[in-house]
């Protein structure tokens, strides 16, 4: 009766055995055909060349006019570039795989099946013994998001190239909101420039760097008028963007009733900011004190505050970046209890692990600095490979944000000052396929499911995201996964002179794609046009999140006990000269907002009969109630 | 070992001729169980000093003898590698009675007691703990001096009188947390003195024979959560230190810690005087303090130091909870945890998450809710256990021993579980109430019944949460039982009748602490004797470094001894308690076992049901800081866990040119409305770094913190003094 209970999952991390492996080991390698020869990647990957302002302009002129004459090809295929017919692949969803032909006309599905009938001039896309999947759909990237005032190397316009050339035909793009903006300002500067320049669909998500109460208006046009159904908290980048326990379950409880998703960027920025301040002290300026100052557990933590305080907001949390074993742990335990949090590994997460920190060239070590950062446990890719095959995790997303080495050496003297992000939204759907699907962990159907059909179906974009069925999108991936590519910075389609993939090898590429059906990658070679993705508004309520949550909301209801006035004895409450709280538990409201005074506790006008008629809205700055027994929930928009 | 027989044999036969030379004085019943004491009773105290080196000798050699031969092999952390006791832990200063006292730092309370007539020429170190190890003669000319600070109404056991200071308890079988063995324990000027199987022949009459007849012999309980004075708006609970200390002798408690709790702004170490003078005054059994820092700031840091290195205290509690009143946020966790650890104390948290409490409990007013089942619907588990976990990320970083106070939950204690399998220090405390009964009664439509179990963190409603604790106690999960202890009325608790966040927080446990613990968890047999021992004493003695003057039947220990009935059956009333509360919350459960007999320092306090206590006699424990059983570890991580830096050539390449960007010197959102506020840091000016990574510099793996001395203790006899 009394020995200790084991639960496996937890075996494996074991503190004990850890203790020592802060400090610096050399690189630690594991085995297997992709493992790199070791310093194979220090000079290869540098193009010192690049590192001079010009060189990267010249580039990137060099590119941008090669897309114009891509673009101009597809223009120039006239009306027979909205008529398709993908034949003789298999059709594989995330429920089943069956061969069929699509047919594809104004850029949506129009016929499925065998020997389809379909006008004449139509272009065939040959798919012989390849799969056909939905186009992948990129959860996160930040293509625009400045960090401590510099804008990532690739925009809009080269990250959907490289999406696009990985396969990836939907991104949604996080919307950096500065502390003090507008929501709906920023919202309108990132959907013009992206409209300018994507080359795929694109759809936003808002990262909220301030929440006050004020800003519900503006969720509310977000939610309803907008299209925009996610918003991204910080728990970390104190004194920034970090929200408070407080402001976190005030913006969770009115997410859910506008019927948004709830994100979060979890990791405990208190002990971080601490953690640095330490780690500079004792002279570490180097990429290594990112990690150092970043610790699993640290993440773990603010998963788990994060999945509470979704728990009692009842609110659905999605995790972005789960980097670590824990923290997966933490949102794998917490949906066995039957929550509604969804996470999220990224492709430098599923692709690589954070020894390179401890590199000695600054700028590899540099490269890969992102948070939470990449775990230097090098077991961890396959750890959260096998959580995402099992259902545990559910989206891929790459989590994209480059900066150039001469970016991120603003913080060479002060890795505090790194800017963070890795590249990745090229290389995702290919490091899925060659780490889960190759190795056996997860059939071709789950593969659709994590890169594409899950994200589409959180973020309300499915069925038109995210399925090949009559009628979606003519987002299309013709998948050929015998074929294997290597990935280098050389010949990779960002800007970006560092690829932290940079010698990997990864089986599964994208032979063909066609977004909005039109065909843009064939034979190895883009035809984008910029400018070309339209903007995918979002619903609230997503039903695949929100049916829980709604019935829930209906279940969850706390009701008082309906008992006799209490008529014994009060004690007198001495009135202290000393200002002290009147209450331990004396609510403050976070936001700026009135302070109730010191309530007297004689002049309580409160009586339990009655129901008044303002009892369904809810108050938040008033303290004094008057409500009924059995009163109906004040989430009016849930029922 | 013969050797030691022989050397008392031949004791007994020289003093058995100074019990006659003696027999004129009034203890005329005292006969050859006394031997060793009587040299000193003949000859005067200037013959103090070499008695205490005659004395010295034997009592030694019966220290091992005392362990028994059959030690029991060490499960689970908490028992030491076979042998250690003896060489480590115990101090041999320890078994010179006289000079006991001298280990102690003094306190407030020595004036007082010297004011009662002590004899001169005593040392002041002596004089604080002198007063129960005189020797009677002159104990006999102090007793005026304690029968007037008894006057205030305690009436005196007959049966005590002269023959008080010396005690056997024979025939008992003596329990402690490594093993059982029959033995005689003899008790002398409170203290523990002899502990063997029959060392006095039963022929010979004894003054204070206690016969326990083959029943349990245990070190008296160790209550290290009680809040006898904590004030709630004013008021303060019903049971003082009086009370409360009755309660706990009355329990088989011979020890409590208690919580100063002062308010925010107020200095801590005039809370703790203010404390230590009621508990002078009051207590009955010995006590030591555990100071709450209700908010963190420098001035806290100084009076912190002192409170460790000159007052004895070793232990601090901080809350998660309580927001805008208490609550810390995580960076006055972490610098908190940091600092505390500097000084070697054990760091108590009290988890729960503050900001979602406030918002939830501003959601359930807002729903009508406002009786005390608001408390746990506003208080749910989850909350708890997300506290848990983040103390104990904040304890890992810092690599401090983290002590959680009052576990509620399940998913607290098993949040504590998974921690200790991965490495962390950390401990939890179980409570009474949360070992016996459950939060379903949060909705009875009794109003007084349903806030009387008003504490935080709620009892969980969950009716299998009791089954679960002790579960995890029996198997070392968790290490200790407390009361929490902190009994308001019921007109008291009516301040709350509106309003749910209004009701104070405590519920009564100290006098049902261990009964309960047998009765679920013995009786049922989850754990056996030895393992109850350790979760109501010896743990506690352990981690506060009480060990092993506390929490242990050993020679040179205090004479703080129950002899344990497991047979005896009590139905809980509030009529029958001690506690001056008019309701308790076991009310008509039944417990089986509970206290025959409690000594408290060497005297009998309560027996078959009668308390006989002295307001008053409860002495002041000073404990030190770095104990062994949690420091120990931490010092070794230390040295491990040190960070180095990559040695990298310098980075020549072009560097982007950044604009500073002024906007985000932003007020911090994060600040969570502590008292103290967070300045934003500064922009650091990028181009004005003169660091250099060429060259590393030779104290480049000491981590400097600035300006935290650390002092170290007079006589520092931990093992850890400092962390360097």
């Amino acid at each position: 009766m009394s020995e200790r209970r084991c639960s496996p999952e937890d075996d494996c991390s074991s503190l004990l055995s850890r203790l020592g492996s802060d400090s610096p080991r050399p690189r630690m390698k594991y085995g297997g055909m992709f493992c790199s020869v070791e310093g194979a990647f220090e000079n290869k990957t540098l193009n010192f060349e690049s590192f001079s302002p010009q060189t990267q302009r010249r580039r990137a002129a060099r590119t941008r006019s090669d897309s114009h004459d891509g673009g101009d090809a597809v223009r120039g295929s006239g009306p027979g570039g909205d008529r398709l017919i993908v034949k003789g692949g298999k059709i594989v969803n995330d429920d089943q795989s069956f061969y069929a032909d699509v047919y594809i006309e104004d850029g949506t599905i129009k016929q499925m099946g065998e020997n389809l009938i379909i006008p004449s001039g139509v272009r065939t896309v040959d798919a012989y013994g390849q799969l056909v999947i939905p186009g992948g759909i990129d959860a996160n990237t930040n293509l625009q998001a400045p960090q401590k005032g510099l804008n990532p190397t690739d925009d809009f316009y080269q990250g959907t190239r490289a999406a696009v050339s990985g396969g990836t035909t939907t991104i949604m793009d996080h919307v950096l909101v500065e502390p003090g903006m507008s929501l709906l300002s920023a919202f309108d500067q990132w959907r013009d420039t992206a409209e300018q320049r994507a080359c795929c669909d694109f759809s936003l998500h808002l990262d909220i760097t301030r929440w006050h109460d004020g800003l519900y208006e503006e969720l509310e046009t977000l939610v309803k008028d907008k299209g925009v159904n996610s918003f991204l908290f910080f728990m970390a980048y104190k004194d920034k963007y970090q929200s408070s326990d407080s402001q976190l379950y005030e913006a969770f409880w009115v997410l859910r009733d506008l019927g948004a998703i709830a994100q979060v960027h979890a990791e405990n920025g208190d002990i971080i900011d601490e953690e640095q301040k330490k780690l500079l002290c004792l002279g570490i300026t180097g990429p290594e004190g990112h990690v150092l100052s970043h610790p699993e557990e640290v993440e773990t933590e603010a998963v788990y505050r994060a999945v509470t305080i979704a728990k009692q907001a009842n609110c659905p949390l999605y995790v972005t970046k789960v980097m670590s074993k824990s923290a997966a742990d933490v949102i794998a335990k917490a949906r066995k209890k039957g929550m509604v949090v969804y996470g999220e590994p990224i492709t430098a997460g599923l692709a690589t692990d954070g020894s390179h920190y401890w590199s000695k060239d600054w700028a590899t070590a540099a490269a890969f600095v992102m948070s939470p950062p990449l775990n230097p446990d090098p077991s961890t890719p396959q750890y959260l490979t096998a959580l995402l095959a099992c259902g545990d995790l559910q989206v891929t997303s790459s989590a994209q944000a480059s900066f150039s080495t001469a970016q991120k050496a603003v913080g060479k003297d002060d890795f505090t000052l790194i800017p963070e992000g890795t590249n990745g939204i090229e290389e995702r759907m290919s490091v899925v396929w060659d780490r889960a699907v190759c190795t056996g962990k997860m059939d071709e159907n789950e593969f659709v499911a994590v890169t594409s059909t899950n994200a589409a179906k959180l973020f309300n974009m499915y069925p038109r995201k995210g399925r090949i069925a009559v009628g979606s999108d003519a987002d299309i991936v013709v998948w050929n996964p015998k074929e294997t590519r290597t990935v280098s910075a050389k010949t990779h389609n960002l800007t970006v002179e560092v690829n932290i993939l940079e010698g990997l090898e990864f089986r599964g590429v994208a032979s063909v794609v066609i977004s909005g059906g039109r065909v843009v990658l064939e034979d190895g070679k883009l035809n984008v046009t910029e400018g070309s993705g339209r903007f995918i508004p979002r619903k609230a309520f997503p039903d695949a999140v929100y049916k829980r949550i709604r019935a829930r909301s209906k279940m969850a209801e706390a009701r008082g006990v309906p008992r006799g006035n209490y008529d014994g004895p009060v004690h007198d409450v001495i009135s202290m000269t000393k200002s002290v709280p009147p209450t331990p538990t004396s609510r403050g409201p976070p936001c700026p907002k009135t302070l109730t005074g010191s309530r007297n506790l004689h002049q309580s006008g409160f009586t339990l009969a009655g129901s008044q008629v303002d009892d369904h809205i809810p108050r938040r700055s008033t303290q004094r109630i008057v409500a009924p027994p059995g009163g109906r929930s004040n989430i009016t928009s849930l029922s | 070992m013969t050797a030691s027989a022989r050397t008392r044999e031949a004791g007994l036969s020289v003093t058995r001729l100074d019990v006659k030379q003696a027999t004129g004085s009034s203890l005329h019943r005292f006969q050859v169980g006394e031997s060793l004491r009587l040299p000193v009773e003949s000859a005067m105290s200037d013959c103090r000093r070499q008695w205490n080196r005659e004395d010295e000798l034997p009592v030694y050699l019966a220290g091992p003898i005392s362990t028994g031969p059959n030690q029991r092999k060490s499960f689970g952390m908490f028992s030491s590698v076979e042998g250690a006791f003896e060489s480590k832990t115990i101090d041999f200063d320890n078994y010179a009675v006289g000079r006991k006292g001298s280990r102690t730092p003094r306190s407030g309370s020595r004036e007082r007691l010297l004011d009662t007539g002590e004899p001169v020429g005593k040392t002041p170190s002596e004089g604080r703990e002198g007063s129960p190890s005189h020797p009677p003669g002159e104990r006999d000319d102090g007793r005026p001096g304690v029968e007037t600070r008894c006057s205030a109404g305690k009436e005196i056991l007959t049966t005590q009188g002269l023959n008080s200071e010396r005690l056997l308890i024979k025939g008992g079988r003596v329990v402690n947390d490594d093993q059982s063995l029959y033995a005689d324990v003899y008790i002398e000027d409170g203290l523990i003195k002899y502990l063997q199987s029959m060392i006095i022949p039963l022929s010979f009459p004894h003054p204070y024979v206690i016969e326990a007849n083959g029943r349990m012999v245990i070190p008296g309980g160790i209550d290290v959560d009680t809040c006898f004075m904590k004030p709630f708006l004013g008021t303060q609970p019903v049971d003082d230190f009086l009370q409360g200390t009755k309660a706990a002798l009355a329990g088989g408690t011979t020890m409590i810690i208690d919580h100063v709790s002062p308010q925010p702004g107020d200095s801590l170490l005039e809370a703790f005087e203010r404390w230590q003078e009621a508990a002078d005054k009051k207590a009955c059994c010995d006590y030591s303090l555990h100071v709450d820092i209700p908010q963190w700031n420098e001035s806290v840091k100084d009076e912190l130091e002192l409170l460790v290195q000159e007052k004895g205290i070793n232990s601090f509690q901080v809350y998660m909870a309580y927001k805008d009143l208490y609550q810390m946020s995580d960076s006055e966790l972490y610098e908190a945890f940091s600092f505390l650890k500097q000084l070697g104390a054990v760091v108590l948290v009290h988890a729960e998450n503050g900001d979602l409490i406030a918002q939830e409990q501003r959601k359930i007013l807002g729903m009508g809710i406002t009786g005390p089942e608001g408390h746990p619907l506003s208080r749910p588990e989850e909350l708890e256990a997300e506290a848990v976990f983040r103390a104990i990320t904040l304890g890992n970083r810092v690599n401090c021993p983290i002590y959680i106070t009052k576990v509620m939950s399940k998913s607290a204690a098993d949040t504590i579980t998974q921690a200790r399998r991965k490495g962390c220090l950390v401990f939890g405390e179980a409570i009474t109430a949360s070992l016996a009964t459950d939060g379903s009664h949060y909705w009875s439509k009794n109003w007084a019944k349903a806030a009387a179990y008003v504490t935080s963190p709620p009892l969980s409603p969950d009716p299998t949460t009791p089954d679960h604790l002790h579960t995890l106690l029996a198997c070392g999960d968790l290490q200790v039982v407390g009361s929490a202890h902190c009994t308001y009325s019921t007109s008291q608790k009516a301040i709350g009748k509106d309003d749910f966040t209004l009701i104070p927080e405590g519920t009564n446990g100290v006098e049902e602490r261990m009964g309960f613990v047998w009765d679920k968890a013995v009786a049922m047999g989850k754990m056996d004797e030895n393992q109850f021992v350790a979760v109501t004493s010896t743990n506690a003695a352990k981690i506060f470094n009480l060990y092993p003057r506390k929490g242990r039947i050993a020679v040179g220990s205090d004479a703080d001894i129950v002899i344990w009935d497991p047979d005896s059956v009590k139905t809980i009333s509030a009529k029958l308690q001690q506690s001056a509360g008019e309701y308790n919350i076991f009310e008509g459960l039944e417990c089986r076992g509970g206290p025959a007999l409690v000594l408290s320092q060497g005297q009998v306090v309560y027996e078959e049901g009668k308390l006989q206590v002295q307001q008053g006699t409860g002495r002041f424990i000073p404990r030190k800081h770095f104990p062994d059983l949690a420091y120990q570890r931490v010092k070794f991580r230390n040295q491990v866990k040190g960070k180095q830096g990559v040695i990298r050539g310098m980075y020549d390449g072009p560097v982007y040119d950044v604009v500073p960007t002024p906007k985000y010197i932003t007020p911090s959102p994060s600040a969570k409305t502590s008292p103290t506020s967070h300045q934003p840091p500064p922009i650091r000016n990028l181009h004005q770094s003169n660091f250099s990574l060429s060259g590393a510099q030779i104290d480049d793996n000491m981590p400097r913190r600035s300006g935290h001395r650390i002092v170290a203790p007079p006589g520092g006899r931990s093992n850890i003094t400092s962390l360097g």
